[in-house]
């Protein structure tokens, strides 16, 4: 009993490890000068794609658990969606600090020049709440209406996506993987759906 | 039979051991011109040697130049791929000599060029310019090459030569990026004859001292300082001059989004993100942007080219 909870622990540990690790090496390079000739490109790009690859682990996780059977992997949903939140959060750290530094007019040019920038604030913005509503307490608190909040993860990543969309100048390659990827997951929810509802009640 | 030995080295050419061992200090303690004059350069670089001392060009700006480290492993060079660094590698596999040149359309001596004709025929001059990118960096690169309306007008162009439009080599077997539809290949690119013939206008075989290195578009590329980046095309096998205004690829891809003319300009956005300021490439993680200048500071050269012009319509 003590042994498999000292295990749960242990691998809960090397998770947390693991998903900490790309900002580990974002950061060796940045403090080593290695982030290339445009560095504040490379950081603020790579945590923003490792913010949307979280979302997407977040949201594989109900499926495979479904699918595949694999049991135990329920309770590992709500790190990865914080981890999408942390790198959500450096993103935009980086933005609001190297990008435009700290500076409500330089902020305010890029904020007006349309979309591209108003999807990425959007899909924070919809984070913000999930994140705050994230702990067991709050899950126990908001009962049915907190399964319906956290569908929103859902638009935070079509909005993320599309975020994703409007930067690249003509080779849609990764957004289209991404965005294949979020559909074929919409598209797993809804057959369980389907087969939920062809259940005799 | 007598076999004649290479002339032996004397013993007053034999550097002395001690200056050979503290060779490294020496040259460091130096630090004055006459003695690293003496260190044989030119053994080692005797390829390059037709790009060392270089006389400056007229419009040279004296600006500090971005370390050459980093223009050489940030390019977009779409006919090898869309990844900025990976270009570099991927570009080696271009074979850039023998290189030849078609000049075709409205001109007198149209016809097949062989690219160390042009060469010879244009002297080699330094001009450092800012360059600046419709994503929003820039650089300061020392470009050597030659006046390109000094080339142009060797093919002797017609009253009806209104356009100039530039074309890039087509070979998919080695330009892996031009197997896949990002943009319609062959690259084109192409200006008014007007701005094609601005002194500031200029046609680079070589930067930093050195050749061009491949992914900066050897052995021939276009530099149009006052515009943005995608309009300097790489590697021109064709040069046509025409009656109507050439369809340029990135204008062709996304005609809302890039236009012919391509001024740099702080006040027409991108529809997609502002172009008021420009990351300068080769600073540290908190050097802050720089803001764009109209013209990319070449106002004073080439605003009159756009007189009675609406920019915000004509970007």
């Amino acid at each position: 009993m003590l042994k498999a909870k000292f295990y749960q622990s242990l691998t809960r540990y090397c998770a947390h490890l693991i998903c900490l690790l790309p900002f580990v090496f974002l950061c060796a390079a940045a403090w080593n000068n290695q982030l290339g000739a445009n560095p504040v490109e490379m950081l603020h790009t790579t945590l923003g794609e490792w913010a949307l690859r979280f979302l997407c682990l977040t949201l594989t996780i109900t499926p495979l658990r479904k699918f595949l059977k694999i049991n135990g992997i329920h309770s590992y949903r709500r790190m990865l969606g914080l981890y999408a939140f942390f790198y959500a959060s450096m993103h935009l750290l980086v933005f609001i600090a190297l990008d435009v530094n700290f500076s409500w007019t330089f902020f305010l040019e890029e904020f007006k020049e349309g979309p591209f920038i108003i999807f990425g604030i959007v899909t924070y913005l919809i984070l913000l709440p999930l994140t705050a509503t994230s702990t067991l307490s709050m899950q126990r608190k908001m009962g049915r209406r907190w399964k319906a909040l956290h569908k929103l993860i859902y638009l935070a990543a079509i909005t993320a996506i599309l975020h994703y969309f409007l930067l690249v100048k003509s080779d849609l390659l990764k957004p289209v993987i991404y965005a294949a990827y979020i559909i074929l997951l919409f598209s797993f929810r809804l057959q369980m759906r389907i087969i939920k509802n062809r259940q005799p009640v | 039979m007598l076999i004649k030995n290479k002339t032996p080295i004397s013993s007053n050419e034999v550097t002395d051991l001690q200056v050979f061992n503290n060779r490294r200090k020496i040259i460091k303690a130096a630090g004055s011109l006459p003695l690293l004059a003496l260190y044989p350069y030119n053994s080692i670089l005797a390829d390059s040697n037709k790009y060392q001392n270089i006389p400056t060009g007229p419009y040279s700006q004296n600006l500090a130049t971005t370390p050459a480290e980093a223009v050489k492993n940030y390019t977009n060079y779409y006919e090898f791929t869309t990844n900025k660094t990976d270009s570099t590698k991927l570009a080696q596999a271009l074979k850039t000599s023998p290189w030849q040149v078609k000049i075709e359309g409205e001109a007198e001596k149209t016809g097949l060029y062989n690219l160390e004709d042009i060469l010879q025929a244009n002297p080699l001059e330094e001009r450092i310019y800012r360059f600046r990118c419709v994503e929003a960096w820039s650089m300061v690169v020392p470009w050597i090459g030659f006046p390109l309306q000094k080339m142009l007008s060797k093919f002797k162009p017609n009253s009806r030569a209104k356009y100039v439009e530039f074309t890039t080599l087509y070979q998919p077997e080695t330009m892996i990026g031009q197997r896949s539809s990002v943009l319609q290949w062959p690259y084109v690119e192409g200006l008014r004859i007007d701005e094609a013939m601005h002194p500031l206008a200029f046609m680079a075989t070589g930067m930093y001292g050195e050749e061009m290195p491949k992914q900066n578009g050897a052995p021939l590329r276009l530099v149009i300082p006052w515009k943005y980046g995608f309009k300097s095309i790489k590697a021109i096998v064709k040069i046509r001059f025409s009656e109507t205004m050439p369809q340029t690829s990135w204008n062709i891809s996304a005609p809302n989004e890039y236009g012919f003319y391509a001024n740099v300009n702080p006040n027409v956005s991108h529809p997609r993100w502002s172009q008021s300021r420009e990351r300068v490439l080769g600073g540290g993680i908190f050097t802050p942007k720089r803001k764009t200048e109209i013209f990319n500071g070449y106002g004073e050269h080439v605003a009159h080219l756009y007189n009675n012009m609406n920019l915000k319509r004509y970007f």
